[in-house]
This record gives C-alpha cells, sequence and structure tokens, in this order.
C-alpha cells in the first residue's frame, strides 16, 4: 500500500513538473541576448542569425522552419528588415502563433524609428518605409524595448512573470548606471564625423552626436563602386573624417580602400552581440563599440 | 534745372536741424555723409534682428532636441508603435500585397524549333526548346494577403501569348489555413504541388533559363492542378515536412480529369538542416500516381512518377547572396501501365508498359552578389521498348552567367547544347532580363 502511495506520488511529481519552458526565436543575436538577459534559463532561446550575417539577406532555410516550427515567441528587428525570409519561415513552419499578436514583439515597434523615407522608390535603393530598423546601438531605445519585452514575456509566461520583473529591474539598473558612464566616455567624439558603409549607425551616431558625412554604399543595399568610392576621397579628407565604419558582417575592403587613399582609419565595429570577442553581451557591445571609437581618436 | 529745387525738398528735413537752408556744397556732402551713416545704422540694425532670429531657432532647435532626447528617454515605457499610423487613414490599407514580375528573352537555336524532336519523349506541356528569336517571358501578378485570423490567400495571373493572342492564365490561387494546431496547414485551391524541389518554386527563382529536361518531360515543365494539400511540419529540430496531395488531374499528366475529377494523388516528404553556420542541405523524396484519360503524350492508364532531390549550399559565414555554392540534383522514375493512342491514328491501340528515368545535376557558384555562374547537366533514359522505345538517351549541358543589380533585377546568359536524338544537335544562346516589381517578396529555400 506504501509503495503504491509513494508510486502515486512519484507520478505525481512527475505530472507537475513545469511545463515546459517559453520558446523564443530571436531574429538577431541582440535579441538574443537581450531575451537572455530578462529571462535568464526560464525560456529556450534559438537566435537565427550571427552577427556575421548580412540580416536583410537570411535565406528560409530548413533549420529555422524547424526552430520556427516550436517557437512561442519571435524577437525580431521588423520594420521590414526580416521581410525577405521571416514571412516565409513562420508560413512554412505552420505556427501561427508568432504570425501576429502575443506571440510576434518587433523591437521597432515599441520605439520611435529614425530615417523615415518621405519617398518611397525603389531607385533610391532598399529603402524601410518604417524607418531605419537597426535600432540596438542607442542605450535608450533599447531600454524601452527591455521594458517591452518583460512585459511580453510576463504576459505569454505567468508562472514566470516574478522572474521576468526581477530580472527586468536588474538589467534596468545596470543598464542606467553604464549609460553615463558610457557618454563620458564618448563625450570627446561629439561633433566628429564618420564615413559608414551602410546607414546602419543612425541611432549610435545620434546618440553620440557624431555627424554622417557619406555611406560606402551609392544607395541603401547596393554594393560599393569604385565610382562612387572614388567620389568620397575628397570629403573625407575635407571634413576631416574621424573614421569609416563597418559592421563585422560587412566587407571590410571598400572601407580600406578608402582609408589607403584618405588616411582616415577604417573602423570594423561589432555590431551587434558576437560582433567580435569584446561583444559577448549587450554590455560588452556598447564597450567594444566606444573602444573602437576612441581609439580612433588616438 | 529743375532737378535742384527737388533735391532741395527732400534734403530739408535733414538740413532743418543744421544750419539754414544754403546752397553751399559742403552741404550736400554732410548730408551724404548722414545718410550713409543711417544705411550703416540699418544694416547694423538688420544684422542684429538676424542675428536675434538665429539664436531663436537655435534656443527652439536646442529645445527640440531635449525635448526628443526626454522623450526617447521617457519613451521607456512608451505606449507600443507609433509605427502603424498615417497609412492607415485611407482605404487602401487593406489592398493586398501586389508583385509584378517582368521577363523577357533572345534565344538562338541552331536548330530550327520546328524540326525538334526528342527521341523517346513526346513534347509535351510547356516542354521543348522554345521559340527563336525575341520574345516577351510570362509576367506575372501575384496578390497576396491575409484573408482573416484563419486564412491566407494569394493569387497569381500569368499573362503570356500564343501566336499572338494573349492569353491569361490562373497559375496559382488558393487559400491556406493559419490556425491549424501540431504545425499542420491545409491549402485549397490552385497551387504548384509540392513534388521534388523545383516544382514548387516559381520560375523566377531557377537558376537557369528553362527548367531541366526532366521538368519539361514528366510534370510539362511544372506540375500545376487545381485540389488540396495538407503538409504537416513535424517537432523535431531537424526539418521533416511530410504531407499529400489530392488533385483533379486536368493536366499533363494526366490529362483528363478521371476519378470523379480526383484523378492524382502525391505525397512527399523533405528533411533538411544545417551542417554548421555555413552548410545547409535539403533532400526529399515524392511520389505522384494518375489515372490518366488520353494524357497528351497519347497515354492512357495508371502512372507512377517517383522523384528523389537534394540541395547543399555553401556559402561563407552562411551569407549565401555574397558568395558560396549551391548544389542541386533531382532524378525521376517513371512508370507506366496503359494503352498508347496515337492522336494521328486513332485506331491503333498500342500496350504501354515500361520505365522511363530522367535527371539533372547543377551546381551554381555566387561569385559575390552581383554574379553568379552555374553548369547544368540534363539526362534522359527512354524506353527500350514500347511505343516510346529508343536507343538513343536526350542529353544536354548549359552554362550560364546572370548579372544582378539588386536583388529586384537580374540578366542572365546562357549557352545550352541540346543532342535530343541520334542525328540533331541545338547549340542554344539566351540572353535573358528578370525584373519583380512591389511587394518584397520572401522566397522558399
Amino acid at each position: 500500500m506504501k509503495a503504491l502511495i509513494w508510486a502515486a506520488l512519484l507520478l505525481g511529481s512527475a505530472w507537475s513538473i513545469p511545463a515546459p519552458a517559453l520558446n523564443v526565436f530571436a531574429c538577431e543575436p541582440e535579441w538574443g541576448a537581450l531575451t537572455r538577459e530578462l529571462a535568464g534559463d526560464a525560456v529556450t532561446l534559438d537566435v537565427a542569425t550571427s552577427a556575421l550575417q548580412d540580416v536583410h539577406q537570411i535565406e528560409a532555410k530548413p533549420s529555422l522552419i524547424a526552430k520556427m516550427r516550436r517557437a512561442d515567441l519571435v524577437v525580431c528587428s521588423g520594420a521590414e528588415l526580416e521581410a525577405g525570409w521571416l514571412p516565409q519561415l513562420i508560413r512554412q513552419s505552420g505556427n501561427s502563433k508568432v504570425a501576429s499578436g502575443p506571440g510576434s514583439f518587433m523591437a521597432t515597434d515599441q520605439v520611435v524609428t529614425l530615417d523615415k523615407p518621405s519617398e518611397l522608390d525603389r531607385a533610391a535603393g532598399d529603402v524601410h518605409p518604417q524607418g531605419n530598423p537597426h535600432v540596438q546601438l542607442d542605450p535608450y531605445r533599447v531600454l524601452a524595448i527591455a521594458k517591452a519585452l518583460a512585459a511580453r514575456l510576463a504576459q505569454l509566461d505567468p508562472g514566470n512573470a516574478a522572474v521576468y520583473t526581477q530580472r527586468l529591474a536588474d538589467f534596468s539598473t545596470r543598464w542606467q548606471a553604464a549609460i553615463p558612464n558610457w557618454e563620458a566616455r564618448a563625450a570627446p567624439l561629439k561633433g566628429r564625423k564618420v564615413v559608414v558603409h551602410h546607414a546602419s549607425w543612425v541611432y549610435l551616431l545620434t546618440w553620440l552626436g557624431v555627424e554622417q558625412i557619406g555611406t560606402l554604399e551609392p544607395k541603401p543595399g547596393v554594393p560599393p563602386t569604385s565610382g562612387h568610392l572614388a567620389g568620397l576621397i575628397e570629403i573625407t579628407k575635407a571634413q576631416s573624417a574621424l573614421a569609416i565604419l563597418s559592421a563585422a558582417y560587412q566587407d571590410p575592403k571598400a572601407g580600406e580602400w578608402l582609408a589607403e587613399r584618405t588616411g582616415v582609419p577604417a573602423l570594423v565595429l561589432p555590431f551587434t552581440v558576437g560582433g567580435d570577442d569584446q561583444a559577448k553581451d549587450l554590455f560588452g557591445l556598447y564597450d567594444a563599440t566606444l573602444d573602437r571609437l576612441l581609439g580612433a581618436l588616438k | 534745372m529743375l532737378r535742384k529745387p527737388l533735391l532741395l525738398l527732400t534734403l530739408l528735413p535733414a538740413l532743418a536741424v543744421g544750419a539754414a537752408p544754403s546752397a553751399d556744397p559742403r552741404f550736400d556732402a554732410l548730408d551724404a555723409r548722414i545718410a550713409a551713416l543711417e544705411a550703416n545704422a540699418q544694416v547694423l540694425r538688420d544684422q542684429a534682428a538676424a542675428a536675434q532670429a538665429e539664436a531663436a531657432a537655435a534656443r527652439a532647435e536646442l529645445q527640440q532636441m531635449r525635448a526628443e532626447q526626454s522623450q526617447s528617454k521617457v519613451a521607456a515605457v512608451a505606449a507600443p508603435a507609433p509605427a502603424m499610423s498615417a497609412s492607415n487613414a485611407n482605404g487602401n490599407a487593406f489592398n493586398p500585397a501586389i508583385s509584378m514580375i517582368l521577363t523577357g528573352q533572345y534565344a538562338h537555336h541552331s536548330l530550327d524549333p520546328e524540326n525538334y524532336q526528342r527521341s523517346g519523349f513526346p513534347l509535351v506541356g510547356e516542354g521543348g526548346p522554345g521559340e527563336q528569336g525575341l520574345k516577351l517571358g510570362e509576367s506575372e501578378i501575384s496578390l497576396s494577403a491575409n484573408i482573416d485570423d484563419k486564412f491566407y490567400g494569394q493569387m497569381t495571373l500569368a499573362f503570356g501569348s500564343e501566336d499572338g493572342e494573349t492569353e491569361v492564365g490562373i497559375e496559382e490561387a488558393y487559400i491556406d489555413t493559419l490556425a491549424l494546431p501540431g504545425g499542420l496547414s491545409l491549402r485549397a485551391g490552385r497551387f504548384f504541388s509540392n513534388i521534388g524541389y523545383l516544382n514548387s518554386h516559381h520560375a523566377h527563382t531557377d537558376a537557369f533559363v528553362d527548367r531541366p529536361l526532366a521538368y519539361q518531360d514528366f510534370v510539362g515543365n511544372q506540375s500545376g492542378a487545381d485540389g488540396a494539400q495538407l503538409p504537416w511540419v513535424a517537432p523535431p529540430d531537424l526539418y521533416v515536412e511530410l504531407g499529400g496531395e489530392l488533385l483533379r488531374g486536368d493536366n499533363y499528366p494526366s490529362g483528363g480529369a478521371d476519378n470523379d475529377g480526383v484523378g492524382v494523388q502525391t505525397a512527399f516528404a523533405h528533411l533538411g538542416g544545417d551542417v554548421g553556420i555555413e552548410n545547409s542541405w535539403l533532400a526529399g523524396i515524392s511520389v505522384l500516381r494518375s489515372d490518366a484519360v488520353a494524357a497528351e503524350d497519347g497515354f492512357s492508364g495508371e502512372q507512377t512518377l517517383y522523384l528523389a532531390d537534394a540541395t547543399w549550399k555553401w556559402a561563407p559565414r552562411g551569407n549565401t547572396k555574397d558568395g558560396g555554392v549551391t548544389l542541386r540534383g533531382e532524378y525521376f522514375f517513371d512508370d507506366r501501365d496503359g494503352v498508347y493512342v496515337d492522336a494521328a491514328v486513332p485506331e491503333l491501340v498500342q500496350a504501354w508498359r515500361g520505365q522511363r528515368r530522367g535527371a539533372y545535376l547543377e551546381g551554381v557558384y555566387r561569385i559575390n552578389r552581383s554574379w553568379d555562374t552555374g553548369y547544368r547537366y540534363d539526362r534522359l533514359w527512354a524506353d527500350q521498348d514500347g511505343p516510346q522505345a529508343s536507343d538513343h538517351d536526350p542529353v544536354r549541358n548549359s552554362l550560364m552567367l546572370t548579372w544582378r543589380n539588386s536583388e529586384f533585377s537580374l540578366l542572365r546568359l546562357q549557352y545550352s547544347r541540346d543532342e535530343p536524338n541520334a542525328d540533331d544537335s541545338d547549340n542554344a544562346i539566351y540572353l535573358q532580363y528578370q525584373a519583380t516589381l512591389g511587394a518584397h517578396g520572401a522566397h522558399k529555400f
């Protein structure tokens, strides 16, 4: 009899094992890192891309369909950054939970975007009608997104709501303590000028008060051409630019070509978590970015 | 003479302050100096006003920047999404996404397409060498949108011209369910069957100008039909998609909707995954069963078509649009058990029992975002006996070079050497353009 009760208890405890953790599908490493900050091990996390990939140009590959199949929440940039692959993944996986509603979390929907084009014409390159989607390098926006994401996690997984609330409080404290430090360190960058590979730095530059004087791409999404690069030599020299910025995933050749002819250093910034050894998490990403930029001052 | 009194009149107020009116030229000089000083004062006043305006503008800008900054700081808990505002105001907000494909080509064949014969494989559907010279390709318009919370709909219309007449065809028109549980979805309407690899892909995503010979001969270029499709994606980490279709079977290879209009059944399984971050693969097996009645190639009876497909993509860092290699092969096995009726001699009915096979292997090297080049080997194995018996097995080799200005436009040059029968060979050169307009499409792997 006793054995039976024990068996029943065991069975009962087996049943009461907490419901399988929330499955989160993050499109980009920065949102994967933010999810980790806010959820720790309370969720199962799949990150679809790496810092060395161009997220504009991912393919809807089978491994991603399999991951999407089990997702309860999709955390992506939005603003059409993933237009070429995310809708296909969702449709092919047959997972309607994440197509819209609470299962779909777009970072750019939580904040005001910059660079909204006043005119939509593909002759202007690959423009994003809802504004520039690369919002991860403005700490204030990241904080706003973190708060919204924590709320969403709690909504989908009320059992762990306390975990998300507590971790958000912890993250906010550390993040808000870090911001003044970053701003103090970055003060000498204010008013300086940079040439960028793709217009993916607008939030960082606006935050730091750095001016963008040119792009290596003649138009967004169009690879640099030698004619266009030659045209940049004069302006880069004349305005005594601080640096030429590329992201870790971009081909550094174009930036190096211009650096050689102008003496202005070509910097490769991590752009997202995992973009270099230092950018292991969101804090490291900001530290690494500022280190590289300040390094160009010397 | 008249000028002087006038001048005096105008000078009067200024001079009134000074000495009595006089014709002394010194007064004129003094007066000019006063006027100059006054003008000077005005300029200074203007400058001061301009400076003040500038200062005010700067103050306003500063205030706006402060407001923006505090807004972005406060945006902290900001209400979600100002993202969709203006565009929702008009009645077009719920219009479907519209995209359009434009394509055209120039083809030169050394063998007149009119005299082209593929031994063992009568030309069917849209299969065949195509036409000589300049030609508009199929122009497509595709509309798609979520219908409501449970359904998604898409229609693709194809416009082509046949002997100077414009033809409009419904290439696809289907609805998909969005809310079935457990990785299931159901598609109903007209669609491209999910058998093999290329069949469910639109021709504008192909790497070559034309479809492989096996596709031309076994499914008439691309198998599209009215029916229903039920795919299921399995839960594990490995991508596993299983499914089946029930199709009407009007078109080749069936021809004539037999069995109350459900004469064709298919089943398919696709597996896929990654090896590291630089390699991805997809493989599948499929089968199509049809009860054909007077199909385009003269066949009536039972046909079973088996397909095996495999795709391997390698790209440095997984950036497939910037470089890498795609290898793909598909194998077809066509088993017939029925009769053959020659359209020219309907009285003569022959038994048609036998097997034919076909395959292609292609490799595409992506040099960079703008350029790719590829090679394709096509092969067919004809039946040894029966009405389509042939000793010659058709072979074709193709080379292509593609230049993309952006992801929305491309130019393609292709050379093919085709040996369709024992006596003929066809050297063909194609120059093709292709453009995508409108909504940003999301393509299958």
